[in-house]
């Protein structure tokens, strides 16, 4: 009784430092919002309208044929037409086009021969997602014999996108950018939450008050899973409203995922708080977690397609295993008896960091 | 617990690798009296004071604290004790009322008496205008009564106090000082530490430590009486010279000038002290009286650390 008293004056204390804590709280709200339009508009894997140039030197009914499917495809923005190869690779090397494309003027043989290429493209391979898309664009029906002409034929391999028939980025990005996102904003509360503490000599106070270490940990890190679950609100109507990335699973089970997963996030932000020193290191810290959670957990990169030792790391950390949770529920309607294994995981994680933090954090100087 | 003392500490030693903090240090402080911790900077007051409330593990020896064994569990022993750091330690961010309601939750302070235990507190330690300001924002000295306010919130039988009056005014520190003989005269004990010859003064009793070691403990009036050493006090047109003139005797223990007097400490073995002042000055042709006085507590306290001046030299 008097424990939870004890705890309840730490969370009352809390949200109300938070409250006149403006920079923190605008970023509770303005962290989401700027994360989700950045990654949502500007964040784009499947590339149109790169800068193209063409090169034509032949001229005939067959070459331009073949030029105006390319326009057409939206893959390639035409934006000028050159006499030779020369005038391509200077426009690439200044960088003002992606893409060359160089129509020899035997084009029309070439087509009807096969045994050599009929079109060149000159491809700035740099940016390996741009060479993605030309090796895409070599699969463009070049065969226009005269019987095919009228009638271009389908492709011999078909893609049919599940989930995301109309192939947009924000559908994949926004479920693991609220992982992301939460990763973040979660364990930087947390991780200072303590250490600030310290600088500002509130903890010597603190540990000469009755207070056990467990309330202040659990007292701590309540009122920051309401502001996660807040955050996870905020994320999904964003997410609709702007970029109309659908919760087809149940948003119960979404939000009981996310509980846990925040949950873990903040107890290694406290277990983070009882190691650092300065506040500063606590961010250093947190950046150690923050870079493989954005890298390693499947939301950069498909996760199957990571080196081995790559994906053990992945496991290791919560938002891998809330970015399968979430990505299942929102976009594959997957209940979360299928998902156990990854609920199970963020659960124990959590109970063991904030056993951890408890433990570590000594109510003495020495 | 029924013991005369509040504070019976054998031999408590606390070191931080090389450095001996505070050296086997006895000590009895009675109930319900100040009791002061003077020395300086670094001298192992805030250690000790550290050791006392549990925050701090002993290296050796151990301390009875309101009849709970330290070190030993500390937790017993917080809610019967009242701690004011050194440095302000309050939220800063949340208001005066904000903050002593906080206090009064953790430690559990009866709900329904809280708030006349918070108005009575405002008032007496004259926060009433301040209740809806943010701490962070006020003057030293209105800190520092929020910070007793909060450390007597529970009724603590011990109070330890750690250089509570190194950020404030002299008005506002008479005035704290009212506060800790109201206290004090009211059944609580209190440990003080400063570095203000005035403010040790008006402790009951007091303890001179110097570089982890006590090296006197008394009632300040038997400290003055027993510093084992004669006052000579010389008043002249030149002190400056004058006090070259006997700095270097050997007789001499310490010589310290203040305005045109010169207070000069030379130990009580010594013989007829005031001819030996006045033989020397004479050798230099300088004109001045000498006479003997009685001693202050800053007399007592260059007495007692002359040791380990002299060792350092």
């Amino acid at each position: 009784m008097r424990s939870l008293s004890r705890i309840l004056a730490i969370i009352k204390k809390e949200v109300r430092q938070l409250r006149r804590d403006r920079l923190t709280f605008g970023m509770i709200v303005g962290l989401p919002i700027i994360q989700m339009l950045l990654f949502g508009y500007a964040i784009n894997t499947d590339v149109r309208n790169l800068k193209t140039a063409v090169a034509d030197q032949a001229q005939t009914h067959l070459s331009r044929q073949f030029v105006a499917g390319l326009g057409q495809s939206q893959v390639a923005n035409i934006i000028e037409s050159v006499a030779s190869a020369r005038d391509l690779e200077d426009r690439l090397r200044r960088g003002e086009i992606s893409i060359g494309v160089l129509i020899p003027p035997d084009f029309d043989r070439r087509v009807a021969d096969r045994s050599r290429s009929a079109v060149h493209l000159l491809v700035d391979g740099s940016d390996p997602t741009i060479l993605g898309v030309a090796n895409k664009l070599r699969s463009m029906p070049l065969s226009y014999d005269s019987s095919m002409r009228s009638r271009p034929g389908p492709d011999i391999v078909e893609v049919r996108p599940y989930y995301n028939p109309e192939r947009r980025t924000p559908v994949n990005i926004i479920p693991g950018l609220a992982g992301v996102i939460l990763t973040m904003t979660m364990i930087l509360f947390t991780a200072v939450a303590i250490v600030r503490e310290r600088e500002r000599g509130n903890l010597e106070l603190l540990i000469n008050t009755p207070v056990s270490s467990a309330e202040l940990m659990i007292g701590k890190v309540i009122p920051y899973i309401v502001i996660g679950m807040l955050q996870l609100a905020l994320i999904l109507g964003v997410g609709k409203l702007l970029f109309d990335v659908p919760v087809r699973g149940s948003v119960v089970d979404l939000y009981l995922c996310a509980c846990a997963f925040v949950a873990a996030n903040l107890s290694l932000g406290l277990l983070i708080s009882t190691a650092a020193k300065t506040q500063f290191q606590a961010m250093q810290m947190m950046v150690f977690v923050l870079l493989p959670s954005i890298l390693l957990s499947g939301f950069m990169f498909p996760f199957d397609g990571m080196p081995v030792f790559a994906q053990y790391i992945g496991e290791a950390l919560p938002n891998t295993h809330f970015i399968r949770l979430s990505r299942g529920i929102m976009l594959r309607d997957a209940s979360i008896g299928e998902l156990l294994p990854d609920l199970y995981y963020l659960i124990g994680f959590a109970l063991v960091a904030m056993t951890l933090a408890a433990l570590r954090f000594s109510k003495r100087l020495d | 617990m029924n013991s005369n003392y509040a504070i019976e500490a054998r031999g408590l030693s606390k070191h931080f690798g090389d450095l001996k903090a505070v050296s086997e240090l006895d000590l009895n402080v009675p109930r319900g009296q100040i009791y002061g911790f003077l020395g300086p900077n670094g001298s192992g007051k805030s250690t000790t004071i550290r050791m006392l409330c549990g925050l701090l593990t002993p290296t050796e020896g151990s301390a009875t604290v309101l009849g709970t064994e330290v070190p030993g569990d500390s937790h017993e022993l917080k809610p019967k004790i009242g701690y004011m750091t050194q440095k302000f330690s309050l939220f800063g961010d949340m208001t005066v009322f904000e903050n002593l309601q906080f206090i009064g939750e953790i430690y559990s302070f009866p709900k329904a008496d809280r708030p006349a235990r918070i108005d009575n507190l405002l008032e007496r330690y004259n926060l009433v205008p301040q209740r809806k300001q943010l701490a962070g924002t006020m003057s030293g000295g209105q800190k520092q009564r929020l910070a007793l306010a909060c450390a007597v919130f529970h009724r603590p039988s011990l109070l330890l106090l750690d250089e509570p009056t190194s950020a404030v005014d002299p008005q506002s520190r008479r005035d704290f000082w009212s506060n800790l003989f109201r206290l004090a005269g009211e059944g609580t004990t209190i440990l003080v530490s400063t570095h203000y010859m005035d403010e040790a003064e008006r402790c009951h009793r007091l303890a001179i430590l110097d570089h982890g070691v006590k090296v006197a403990d008394g009632t300040p009036q038997e400290l003055q009486e027993q510093t084992g050493m004669h006052i000579v006090e010389v008043v002249g047109d030149d002190p400056y010279a004058a006090q070259a003139a006997i700095d270097d005797m050997p007789e001499v223990a310490s010589v310290t000038q203040l305005g045109v007097r010169l207070r000069v400490l030379i130990p009580q073995h010594i013989d007829a002290p005031i001819e030996l002042v006045e033989i020397a000055l004479q050798k230099q042709g300088l004109a001045a009286t000498v006479h003997t006085t009685h001693a202050t507590l800053e007399d007592v306290f260059v007495a007692v650390t002359l040791p380990s001046q002299e060792s350092r030299k």
